[in-house]
C-alpha cells in the first residue's frame, strides 16, 4: 500500500466514522435517558434516506436538507410517542420489545410504500465536488463529514453542559422522581433527546448515503448495528464515547476492506461487540451506574 | 383554614395498604413533625403530598385548593418542596448545578442569584465546594445540599424526610438548628424524623404514625412527655 492510498483510506474511514458517530449519538443519548436501546433508530436513519429522495425530486438541495431534518425529527417523535411513552412505567423488557417491533414496522412500511427495490439516492452537487490535495483526491463530503461531526458534537456537549435543558437531561438520566420534584417535565426532556438524536440521524443519513448509490428498506440495518456497537464500545450513555466508537469502527471497517477482508468486515464489528461485552462491558468512557428499577 | 390539610388519605401499593386514611393539618409558620417506626408510612405521606405517589382515597388541600392527584411538577410550582429520603442529590451535577436545578421553575435569574447567596450563607461548606460534583461530597455535605436544593424553589412548605439520617451527632445538631432558622424565615416545615427526641424539641406540633394510621397528636412538648411515645420512640420509659 502506497502512502497515497493509505491517506486515501484514512480519509474514507474518517468520513465513514463521522457518519457513524452521528448515528451512534442517537443510540447513546436515548439509552442515557430511557435505558432503552432504540432499535428503531436505524430505521429512522433509513427513512431519512427516502425523505431525501422525495425532497430532492422537487426541491433544491439547500431546502431539501432542512426539510429532511424536520421530517426525520417528526418521525422520531412519533416513534417515541407511539411506542415508548405509553410504556414509561412498564418493565424495561416491554419497551425493548416495543422498540424491536417499531424497527420492523418501519422496515415493512418502507417496503410497502417504496418497494424493496433500491432507489437511487440523489446527488447533492456541491457535496460531490472533487478536491485534490497532492496525490489524494476526494469529494467534498469526505472532508466535510468529520469536520461537521466534530462541530456538531462540540455544540451538543456545550448544550448539555451549559444550558438549562442540558442540565435537566443530565438530571433525568439519573433520577426520574427527584427530577420531577424539581419541577422538570420528564416527557419534555425525553422528547428533546429524541429531537436531537433524530436530527443527527438525518444529517448522518445525508452524509452516509451521498457516498453510496441507493437506499433500500434494509439500508438502516448494518449501519444501525455498527453504530450501536460504536456506542457500546465508547461506553453507552457517553457522547464522546459514541464519537470515538464511531470513528474507530468507520476506520477499521475501511482498512479491513482495503486489505481485502471485505467479507470479514461486518463480522469484525460483532466480534468487537462480544469482546467489549466480555472484557469491559462499560465501554471505553462508560461509567458503572446502578441499574434504575 | 390550614395551609396544608390532609383528609382521610389512603395509599395502596399493589394491595398493601400503606396509608389507611390519615387526617392531619399544618398551619402556616409551623414546624410539624411526623414520627413513627420504620414502615409506618411517613415517607409515603410526603410522597403523596408531592404527587409522586397517587392516593387511592382522600384529599389533600393546600392554600384553599385541592391538590391531590396533580403532578409533582405542579405541586412544587405551587410552593411545596420535598427534600427526599436518602438525599437524592444528582451525583453527576456539580453542587452549584444541584442548587440551580432546585430553582428549575424560576424565571427570575436575579432572584435565583439571591437564593444562591442565602443557601451559601446557611451552608458555607457548599459555597467552598460549589464546583465539586455532588457525588463526591460527604454524606453530611450531601444532606446540606439536598436541603439547600429544596430551599432554592422558594417553598412555602418545605417537607424533609429524615434530614439527620446518617449524620454525626454534631452535624445532627447543626441540621436541627438550621431547620429552626429556615422556619424563622417564614417557611412552614413538615419534618419526618427517626430522631424523635430532637424533632419534637423543635416542632410546634407532632403526629405519631403506626402502620398507616395516625394514633396520637399533640404539641411537641406534650408528645415528648407522653409515656407511650417515650417508650416507643425515645427509648426511655416514663417512670
Ligand atoms: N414502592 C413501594 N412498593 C410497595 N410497597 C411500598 C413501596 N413504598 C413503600 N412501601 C411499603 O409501604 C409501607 C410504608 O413505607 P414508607 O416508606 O412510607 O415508611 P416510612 O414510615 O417512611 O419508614 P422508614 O422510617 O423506614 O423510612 C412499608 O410497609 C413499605 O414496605
Ligand atoms: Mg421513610
Amino acid at each position: 500500500m502506497t502512502f497515497t492510498t493509505f491517506i486515501q483510506h484514512c480519509l474514507t474511514g474518517i468520513s465513514l466514522g463521522g457518519a457513524y458517530a452521528l448515528i451512534a449519538i442517537g443510540y447513546t443519548m436515548v439509552y442515557g435517558i430511557l435505558l432503552l436501546i432504540n432499535f428503531a433508530h436505524a430505521d429512522i436513519f433509513m427513512m431519512a434516506g427516502y425523505f431525501m429522495i422525495f425532497a430532492m425530486s422537487s426541491l433544491p438541495w439547500f431546502i431539501s436538507i432542512p426539510v429532511v431534518i424536520i421530517v426525520t425529527i417528526a418521525l422520531g417523535l412519533a416513534v417515541e410517542g407511539a411506542a415508548y411513552r405509553p410504556l414509561r412505567m412498564a418493565p424495561r423488557m416491554s419497551i425493548m420489545i416495543s422498540a424491536i417491533g417499531m424497527s420492523y414496522l418501519l422496515q415493512n412500511l418502507a417496503i410497502y410504500l417504496f418497494s424493496a427495490l433500491p432507489r437511487a439516492y440523489p446527488t447533492i452537487e456541491p457535496l460531490k465536488q472533487n478536491f485534490k490535495i497532492g496525490e489524494v483526491s476526494a469529494s467534498l463530503v469526505t472532508f466535510l463529514t468529520p469536520v461537521l461531526t466534530i462541530v456538531l458534537v462540540v455544540l451538543l456537549m456545550q448544550l448539555i453542559k451549559r444550558t438549562k435543558i442540558g442540565m435537566a437531561m443530565r438530571a433525568v438520566s439519573r433520577d426520574y422522581d427527584t427530577s420531577k420534584l424539581m419541577g422538570i417535565k420528564i416527557n419534555r426532556v425525553i422528547r428533546f433527546t429524541f429531537i436531537i438524536g433524530s436530527a443527527l440521524a438525518a444529517i448522518g443519513s445525508i452524509l452516509y448515503f451521498t457516498d453510496r448509490m441507493s437506499v433500500t428498506p434494509f439500508s438502516g440495518l448494518m449501519p444501525g448495528l455498527k453504530c450501536f456497537v460504536a456506542a457500546v464500545l465508547g461506553g453507552i450513555g457517553s457522547i464522546p464515547g459514541a464519537v470515538i466508537g464511531g470513528f474507530f469502527i468507520g476506520i477499521s471497517e475501511t482498512f479491513l476492506i482495503a486489505f481485502g477482508y471485505s467479507t470479514f468486515s461486518d463480522a469484525f464489528t460483532f466480534l468487537l461487540l462480544i469482546v467489549i461485552l466480555v472484557i469491559r462491558p462499560t465501554g471505553l468512557l462508560g461509567e458503572t451506574i446502578t441499574e434504575k428499577v | 383554614m390550614s395551609l396544608l390539610e390532609i383528609r382521610d388519605l389512603k395509599v395502596n401499593y399493589g394491595g398493601i395498604e400503606a396509608l389507611k386514611g390519615i387526617d392531619f393539618a399544618v398551619e402556616e409558620g409551623e414546624i410539624v413533625t411526623l414520627i413513627g417506626a420504620n414502615g409506618a408510612g411517613k415517607s409515603t405521606t410526603l410522597k403523596s403530598i408531592s404527587g409522586l405517589v397517587k392516593a387511592s382515597g382522600g384529599e389533600i388541600w393546600y392554600d384553599g385548593e385541592k391538590i391531590s392527584g396533580i403532578d409533582p411538577q405542579k405541586v412544587v410550582a405551587k410552593g411545596i418542596s420535598l427534600v427526599p429520603e436518602g438525599r437524592r442529590v444528582f451525583p453527576n451535577l456539580t453542587v452549584r448545578e444541584n442548587l440551580r436545578i432546585g430553582a428549575y421553575l424560576s424565571k427570575d435569574s436575579s432572584a435565583v442569584e439571591a437564593d444562591f447567596e442565602k443557601v451559601y450563607a446557611l451552608f458555607p461548606r457548599l459555597k467552598e465546594r460549589h464546583w465539586q460534583s455532588a457525588g463526591t461530597l460527604s454524606g453530611g455535605e450531601q444532606q446540606m445540599l439536598a436541603v439547600g436544593r429544596g430551599l432554592m424553589a422558594r417553598p412555602k412548605i418545605l417537607m424533609m424526610d429524615e434530614p439527620s439520617l446518617g449524620l454525626a451527632p454534631l452535624l445532627v445538631k447543626d441540621i436541627f438548628r438550621t431547620i429552626k432558622e429556615i422556619n424563622e424565615t417564614g417557611v412552614t416545615i413538615l419534618l419526618i424524623e427517626q430522631n424523635a427526641n430532637a424533632a419534637l424539641k423543635i416542632a410546634h406540633r407532632g403526629y405519631v404514625m403506626v402502620t398507616g394510621n395516625i394514633t396520637l397528636s399533640g404539641s411537641g412538648s406534650d408528645l415528648l412527655n407522653d409515656a407511650s411515645v417515650r417508650e416507643a420512640y425515645l427509648g426511655t420509659s416514663a417512670g
